[in-house]
């Protein structure tokens, strides 16, 4: 039987388990984000992080989701407060049912029942995750507007822009893997991969998948609709209590819906990777097992996540939008012409890869060259160009040498000769905002 | 033939008559909230309201990929581009009463007059001429899938009005863009680099910005003005809004900062040191 016809087979009480399950991936696993974000990022840092409730700090997040709703909630006057309550309700709700048309594993038993381990595999399950961003989107756009003040109105215009314009980059990378896979099915997609993860086989969807997925979700280096720098919260700093609750739940969703969703899309889904696939005639991608894969892969992408947030320093808003609109775009345009051309050379049956290779070579050398030849006229100089340095006025010159910094020895040493005073107070100081609940 | 439009009809499956009867209110409910709000941005939300259940109708009709894409393009995009520019304008901003072009009402009612019987000849048509294809199983759409079939027709049988269609948008967005760019340099705008190469080449009064205060030379305030490399007054340091210090006040620091002053070091900026010199 077809995975389709596997789940239309499924009886409503094995349907209720599966939407309660699905239901609570998003939260239990935002529970566990925060905290694995918050340990993740300290120790990238040379601090802790917290480490005070439960086994190593691991319990930091429960304690948080309990003190959370229990604050006192405060709405602004110029509030308008229809919009106001609804607005993290718009957030969340989208963001948790994305998660219904992932396929977490292949056919097993459960009670008896032979099912496959999906909510449901829509003929256009792909679409589906997309509408789901785009509706995920109103959420912040009228959280901004409805606190009826210029700070987050201001992240709500930046993440309804910054949405839109990187979600037709992701819808643009996804044309590839439908392309290759035949179908929008996220079932089919996952199915397609037995023979070669998409990942390798379209390596330009799926970096501008990686880019374009950290730029959906609103996350460092692109957080621009909460940047704490110049808007204080963005979009939620009039928000507090449950509802701000609410949209960091649906910020960590959306993370977890973007990461599940590139596991199906481009790492193979819940199939085992290489080395475990060759253990006893792919024993390891039957039953249950494929669970395993499927979160590990996600796992690996949400580190990914955290490790971004603390790596690198937060973009210019209109050099981000460059990126997306300049680089993104018209890349991945070109990337899905080369792919569908070479697709629909390579269904004649007369060429062979040989000669693919050969000309698709020649005409790469051919563009090399071209560029070599118009890019020589590219420097003139200015002949009546004004000397910048050199005029007795203290200007540091143009070609100024960076000193060399100091060797981190020296440094290590010089810190381990200091008394080790500075304590817990400055490690919690250091905590970011998005951690510190 | 009626007849069976009718069968096919009466076979409407109770769950799609439930969907019907919870969408089809809510539509309705929108369409009317977005006409009678006061607000332009509850308007908006009330016919996103309309459209989202539009797009579920059409997925109980069979017909996902049209249902998803309603609530991808118009949902996600074009009403967030409404709802963009509505925020942009402020949520004060009500409607005006004030006919602004002539004529407008008359026009608005006889097209409005006009759309309504078109609309309705459609759907007495489809009622009574129509024969409904049942879309059950995979059987649906013929055969295919719903994906599969859209695609097929689209770039076989209607490819040349498909192609049409893109070019128009095409069109209208260059046409969007080319009216919306405004180019730097007639509007007066400068780059850095040249703004830099402005002000070397002496179009501006100085090359440098001016110089601030002298506070943390001699004293805590704004009102100290700043002391050039020979000890006189910068006069640009001067704030044209606050009384500054008077220049004799400052004869002692001045003295105490160019090293004229008995004792003085270069790092004895502060009254205190020079206090417990003299003592």
């Amino acid at each position: 039987m077809t995975r389709a016809e596997l789940l239309a087979d499924d009886p409503l009480w094995l349907i209720l388990i599966k939407v309660v399950v699905v239901l609570l991936i998003g939260p239990l696993l935002t529970v566990f984000m925060i905290v694995w974000e918050r340990k993740a990022i300290g120790r990238l840092q040379q601090r802790p992080g917290p480490n005070r409730v439960g086994p190593g700090g691991y319990f930091q997040s429960i304690a948080d989701a309990i003190k959370l709703p229990f604050k006192e909630q405060i709405i602004p006057a110029t509030a308008d407060r229809k919009v106001y309550f609804l607005a993290p309700m718009i957030a969340v709700t989208p963001a948790l049912l994305a998660f219904s048309v992932m396929p977490i594993g292949p056919q097993v038993s459960i009670f008896g029942e032979q099912t496959v381990l999906q909510l449901v595999d829509l003929p256009v399950g792909v679409l589906v995750v997309l509408a789901c961003a785009s509706v995920g989107v109103y959420g912040i756009v009228l959280a901004g507007w409805s606190s009826g003040s210029p700070y987050p109105l201001l992240g709500g215009l930046r993440s309804a822009a910054q949405v839109i314009s990187y979600e037709i980059a992701m819808g643009l990378s996804i044309v590839g893997v439908v392309l290759y896979a035949q179908s929008l099915s996220t079932g089919d997609i996952v199915e397609a991969q037995q023979n070669g993860w998409f990942f390798y086989l379209l390596p330009f969807s799926f970096v501008i998948y990686l880019i374009s997925m950290v730029g959906e979700t609103n996350r460092a280096p692109f957080d621009l609709p909460e940047a704490e720098s110049e808007l204080v919260g963005g979009f939620h700093t009039e928000y507090s209590s449950m509802k701000f609750a609410l949209f960091f739940l649906a910020e960590y969703t959306n993370m977890i819906v973007v990461s599940a969703f590139a596991t199906t899309l481009f790492l193979g889904g819940w199939m085992a990777p290489w080395p475990i696939s060759l253990i006893g005639d792919n024993y390891f991608n039957s039953g249950w097992w494929p669970i395993l894969w499927f979160f590990g892969k996600m796992f690996v992408l949400l580190f990914c996540f955290i490790w971004l947030r603390a790596t690198l320093p937060r973009f210019r808003y209109d050099q981000f939008m460059k990126i997306g609109w300049k680089v993104l775009v018209p890349l991945n345009l070109v990337w899905i012409v080369l792919i569908a051309g070479l697709r629909a050379i390579r269904g004649e049956s007369d060429v062979t890869t040989g000669q693919i290779l050969t000309y698709g070579g020649i005409v790469i050398l051919v563009i090399i060259g071209l560029s070599f030849a118009f890019d020589r006229g590219r420097v003139i100089e200015d002949d009546d160009q004004v000397p910048i340095t050199g005029g007795g006025y203290p200007v540091p010159p143009l070609d100024l040498e960076i000193p060399k910094a100091p060797k981190r020895k020296a440094v290590r040493g010089r810190n381990r000769r200091r008394p080790a005073a500075v304590g817990a107070g400055t490690d919690a100081e250091k905590e970011s905002n998005d951690g510190d609940l | 033939m009626i007849t069976l439009a009718q069968d096919v009809q009466n076979t409407m499956s109770t769950g799609e008559s439930i969907a019907f009867w919870v969408l089809g209110p809510l539509a309705l409910f929108g369409a009317l909230g977005m006409i009678f709000a006061r607000n332009a941005v509850h308007s908006a939300l009330f016919l996103v309201l309309t459209m989202l259940s539009l797009g579920v109708t059409y997925m109980v009709q069979q017909a996902p990929f049209l249902g998803f894409v309603q609530i991808i393009v118009y949902t996600g995009a074009v009403m967030m581009l409404f709802l963009f520019v509505l925020m942009l304008v402020g949520k004060d901003s009500s409607d005006s009463v004030v006919e602004v072009l002539r004529g407008q009402r008359l026009a608005a009612t006889i097209l409005g007059v006009g759309l309504a019987a078109l609309i309705v000849t459609a759907i007495a048509r489809s009622l009574t001429e129509v024969t409904p294809v049942g879309l059950q199983g995979v059987e649906a759409n013929g055969g295919h899938g719903n994906v599969e079939n859209l695609g097929r027709s689209i770039f076989t049988d209607w490819l040349f009005a498909f192609e049409l269609t893109s070019a128009l948008l095409i069109t209208a967005a260059v046409g969007a863009m080319v009216l919306g760019f405004v180019d730097r340099h007639t509007r007066g705008r400068k780059t850095q680099r040249e703004l830099v190469e402005m002000r070397f080449r002496g179009e501006h009064d100085r090359p440098s910005p001016l110089p601030g205060p002298g506070v943390f030379a001699t004293s805590t305030s704004v009102a100290t003005p700043a002391l050039l490399p020979d000890g006189s007054v910068a006069p640009e340091s001067l704030s044209r809004l606050i009384d500054s210090v008077g220049a004799e006040d400052l004869d002692e620091e001045r003295e105490a900062i160019t090293g004229s002053a008995h004792g003085a070091e270069a790092r004895a900026l502060n009254p205190s040191t020079r206090e417990g010199e003299s003592s």
